[in-house]
This record gives structure tokens, sequence and C-alpha cells, in this order.
């Protein structure tokens, strides 16, 4: 079992989330989240006071995955994310130790 | 056939006389044209006949019963017209009272909307979300505060008794403030009416110092605070401008200051008092490094279209009457405000390559302050140009100024409200005309549009006095608020905010 971790451009996310679901992934988590690797963020000006906005809103995809369905998922989402443009993200691969179900308590690549 | 016709179109007429031979169904249609067009001009005919008789029936109605005609009774004839007009007197001066009332009422509605929840949310959008419920419930406070004192004694301080500087308790408990109107400020309304609608004024003045003093103001001190300075800054400000007998009062005080709804009584004096309030508690922990934008420029967009909206009840409802000078200073007011939008938004564009919500609103908000002292003194179009130089100047002083002294008049108290009084009141001594409001007297010049430049250095005069009482009376208030419950929270109060640690409370709850 795999976690990945996808933080990926606001803009793309509705386009992966189709992609995911299409491709019959279900489950995932989403959270706004801002941050920036190499790209430059944007000046505000308030009053004739500037502030420099360099932590860009992005969006943090969380999903744990049999291993099977991993490189399936990574395809999807780098063709459906993908701008071209600094700004577009990462994906990370985590293994998971356990994954349990609460409702029923399975445990294993069944409870994903 | 197509080639004339577009031969025609482009000439403008026609190069030779062509006269097309319409089709069969073509004909009957142009028939039926005729035959209804014959109908219409009878219908329009015989409506304008029926028009001119009416006349004949009105001079039917109108015409009086006559009594016989003996001297007895054209004696009594005499006296029934006299006291038909008499009554008659009677009922327009009542009707006058009447529209004079209701549009007072509804000025003081006006006026305390721009409290609440005007100033609430213009001030509630511009501080972090930390801050939020405070710096409103320092408004609403007001709301409740300043309305007890006035009752127990703020309008008998400011509009009771003649003297030069302060009122006197002869009207302390509201006593003698009923349905008679008090003759020396509104012949035509309730006291009642003129007492409430003063009072608004009152609520919002301290309401807006509270803008250099956010997010780091203690509320038991705002309290003690705004207490002290309604009874000793502004009701003697209010008695000198406009109270009877008062020193700067623009109908026969030593120095008669214009000020028509409180350039210096509200603005200038707020401001200024602001201006101390900041520099004495000092600034905001972390700034100017920390970034501190607004949290919700929504919030204060809002406020400031309520503030605008309100502020025809501030300064159209200083006419005290629905009169002509009302529709006047509405007038005024409203191209105040549009002019220094206006003014912000270009300076902010050529200095910034963007006009901003935030300074478009920030203008209309100075143009408004600038054009209160002027709104029944000057025409539409000084009106306007009152708005360009106010919306330019408050530019200059909350961006330029600001960053030279270093000050944190956290949210532009000064900058907005005490230059732009400044140079408000500056500006109507300059542009008041007789041929607006003839304060002085029939054909008594007023201002320097009339060549009376006198009136300026009698505006300094007033704008001096409100400068000298703001500085003084702030200063030796702050100080007896910082020893009896301390003015500034801690800077660990400061960090968690103020709507957690001053009054319990999170203004948006979001894991809910």
């Amino acid at each position: 079992m795999m976690k990945l971790e996808a933080i990926i451009q606001p803009s793309r996310f509705e386009s992966v989330k189709d992609a995911l679901r299409e491709a019959g992934i279900e489950g995932m988590t989403v959270t706004e989240v801002r941050g920036h690797g190499r790209q430059k963020g944007h000046t505000e000006v308030y009053r004739g006071r500037e502030y420099t906005v360099d932590l860009l809103p992005k969006i943090k995809l969380e999903m744990v995955l049999p291993d099977k369905l991993v490189n399936l998922v990574v395809d999807t989402i780098l063709k459906t994310a993908k701008t071209g443009k600094i700004g577009d993200g990462k994906i990370f691969l985590t293994r998971v130790d356990e994954a349990i179900r609460i409702r029923n308590e399975e445990r294993g690549e069944s409870a994903l | 056939m197509e080639a004339r016709i577009i031969l025609h179109a482009k000439c403008g007429f026609p190069l030779w006389n062509v006269r097309r031979v319409p089709h069969r169904r073509e004909a009957f249609g142009n028939g039926v044209k005729r035959v209804i067009k014959r109908v219409a001009k009878c219908c329009c005919l015989f409506m304008v006949l029926a028009l001119c008789t009416l006349p004949l029936h009105a001079q039917q109605s109108a015409v009086p019963s006559s009594a016989p005609a003996t001297t007895n009774a054209t004696q009594d004839n005499s006296k029934a017209v006299t006291d038909k007009l008499a009554d008659l007197d009677k009922r327009v001066t009542a009707a006058q009272s009447a529209g004079d009332n209701a549009w007072m009422l509804v000025s003081a509605a006006l006026v305390l909307m721009m409290t609440g929840p005007g100033l609430a949310l213009f001030y509630g959008g511009l501080v972090r979300r930390k801050n939020t419920l405070a710096i409103m419930m320092q408004s609403f406070a007001m709301m409740g505060l300043i309305t007890v004192l006035w009752a127990l004694v703020g309008y008998s301080l400011c509009f009771g008794g003649s003297g030069p500087v302060i009122g006197d308790f002869g009207h302390a408990f509201l006593r003698g403030v009923g349905a008679d109107p008090n003759p020396d400020y509104a012949g035509t309304i309730p006291q009642t009416t003129f007492m409430i609608y003063q009072l608004m004024f009152a609520v919002i003045t301290p309401a807006l110092i509270t803008g250099a003093t956010a997010e780091r103001m203690k509320f038991s001190g705002t309290v003690l605070f705004m207490t002290l300075w309604f009874l000793f800054v502004y009701a003697p400000l209010a008695h000198m401008v406009w109270g009877k007998g008062g020193y700067l009062n623009a109908a026969g005080g030593r120095f008669p200051c214009l000020d028509f709804a409180g350039g210096t009584v509200v603005h200038i004096s707020s401001g200024v008092s602001a201006l101390v309030c900041a520099l004495y508690m000092g600034k905001r922990t972390g700034f100017p490094k920390q970034p501190m934008p607004p949290h919700s420029l929504v919030l204060s967009f809002i406020g400031a279209c309520l503030l605008w909206v309100g502020w025809f009840g501030f300064n159209a409802g200083s006419a005290l009457a629905a009169s002509g000078l009302a529709s006047s200073a509405f007038v005024a007011t409203h191209f105040g405000a549009a002019g220094a939008a206006v003014a912000w938004s270009v300076a902010e564009w050529i200095k910034n390559g963007k006009a901003s919500a935030l300074g478009a609103i920030s203008g209309a908000v100075a143009g408004l302050v600038a054009i209160t002292p002027a709104a029944g003194f000057v025409g539409p179009m000084p009106a306007l140009v009152i708005g360009f130089v106010a919306g330019a100047f408050c530019y200059f002083m909350v961006t330029r100024v600001k960053a030279i002294f270093g000050y944190d008049d956290a949210l532009d108290a000064f900058g907005v409200h005490g230059a732009g009084g400044t140079i408000g009141a500056l500006l109507t001594g300059v542009f008041a005309q007789e041929v607006i409001n003839p304060i002085f007297g029939a054909g008594k010049p007023v201002g320097g549009l009339d060549h009376h430049w006198g009136q300026v250095g009698n505006q300094l005069v007033g704008i001096a006095i409100a400068w000298g009482f703001a500085l003084v009376g702030t200063l030796v208030i702050l100080k007896i608020t910082d020893l009896v419950t301390g003015f500034r929270v801690t800077e660990d109060q400061e960090v968690e905010g103020l709507d957690i640690t001053q009054h319990g409370e999170e203004a948006y709850y979001l894991e809910s």
C-alpha cells in the first residue's frame, strides 16, 4: 500500500478529480494549502503599504492506494495536472504500514 | 431595383425619381394602414377637444357659495375670511413642520446607521480576523454608552444655556425637552427630534477615534476614555460651534466659524485625538515589518457604502428642515464623495498602476468628511472641487506622510478624518456663498467666492481651537485612563487577539 500526496494548481483540480473518477479511483482527501517551491508570488498594496504574498494557494490530494493502482494514478495526475509552467506542483509516494476501515474493522488492502 | 435603392441611401437624396409599382398584396396592406391612420387622427382630435372642456368643469366647482350683500353680513364675512386665513396659516405651518419632522427623524436614523453597522463594518473589515469583534464592539458600545450620557447630561451640556464654551444643566435628564420646538435651534420640529438627531452625531464621533487605536486598545480603557472625551472634548466643541452663545457659532459667535454638519466638531476633534492616541500608545506589535492586511474588504466595502448613504442624513439633515437648503446639502454631499473617490483612484492608478477597491472607498469617505463642514454653504461645482482636493490630499496623508513619520494610525482615522476635516473646513471658507445659504443675513457676503476672504481667517480660528481642544484634552484624558484602567493590552493579549482576550468570543468559528 502506498500513500500518494500530490500538490497541484487549484485551477487543475477539477480536471484531475474527473480524470481519476473516470479511471475508477474512488476515495481521496483534499485540503487547501499554501506554499511555494520556486514559483514567485505577487505584491499587494493596501493604502500605500506593500505586502509581498509569496505563499500561494495550492490543492493537496492525499490517497492511499493498493500497489497495483499506483502507476495508473500517477500517470493520470501527471497528464491532467500539468500546465508546463513553474508552480505545477509535485507528487510524493510513501509506503503505508497498515490501513483499517473504521466501520467494520477490516484491515489490509481490502480496507482501501 | 436593388442598385437604385442603394444609391438613394448613400446620397441621402434621390438621384432620380423612381416610383416603385407596389405588389397587389402590398397595396392592400397600404390601404389598411391608411384607414388606421385616419381613425387614429380622429381619436386624437376628439381627445383634445375633451381635454379643452376640463377647465370649464373646474371653474364650475370652484365657485364659492356667496353670502347675501348686506353691511352686517359683509363684516361677518371678512371676519370669517380672516379666521379662515389664520386657520390656513396654522395648517400650512403644521404641514411644513410635519415635512421637516419626518425628514429629521429619517436623518437621525440614517446617522445612527453610519455608526452601526456602517463604521463597524468599515473598520471591522480592515482589521485582522482575530480583532474583528473588538473593533465592532467599540463602535456599538458608543451607541449604548453615549446615549446614556446624552440623556443624563450630554444634551444639556451641548445645547443648554448660552455660555461661550459650554452649556449648562438646564436640560439635564432631558427636562423641558418635549414636543414643542426649541426656538433657538430648530423652530419647526419638536425639540425631542432635534435632541435625538444631535445624539447620533455624539455617538459616531468617539467611535471614529477607535480607528487609530485598533487592535491594541483595552475595552475597559475605551469605555472610560470615551466617557471623559465626550464630556470634556466633544461637548465643549459642539457647544462652541453649534450652541447658543457659542464662541465659534456662525450666528453671532466671536469668531463665526462655518461648520454645517461637524467638520470641526466631529472630524477634526476625533481625527486629531486619534493621532494623539496612536502616538501615545505606540505601534502595534510587529508593525511595520509584519504584514497586517485587511481580513475582509467585503465588509469594509459594505460599511463604506452604508456610510455614504447615511451621510445624507448627517449633512442634509443638518439643514434641520426639509428645505431647499437640505436639497443643496444633499447634492453637495454626494458630489464631494464622488469627486474624492475619483481623485483617490486616479492618484492610485498613477502611483501603483492599479486603482484598488480599498482606495476608492477610502477616497469616498475622505470626500464625505471634507464636504461635511461645507455641505450647506457651497454650490454643487465647488463641492466637486472640494471632493477632488480632499481625495488627493488624504491619499497623500495616508500613504506618504504616515510612512514618513512612521506613526501607527491603524485605520487612518487621522489621515482621513483629521486631515479631511481640516482641509474641508478651510475650503468651506473659500467656497461658501451667500446665494447658497445667507447665514450672515440676506445680502451679506459669506465666503471667498463672495470676496469675503476674512472668513478663511475665521475658519482657521475654528480649526485651531478644535485642534487645540482635541490635543490637550486627549492627552489629559489618556493619562487619567492609563492610571485608572490602563489603555493598552499586554503584548500576549495583543498577539492572541482582542476578540478572545477582551470579549471571550471568536468572530468566525470555522470548525463548526
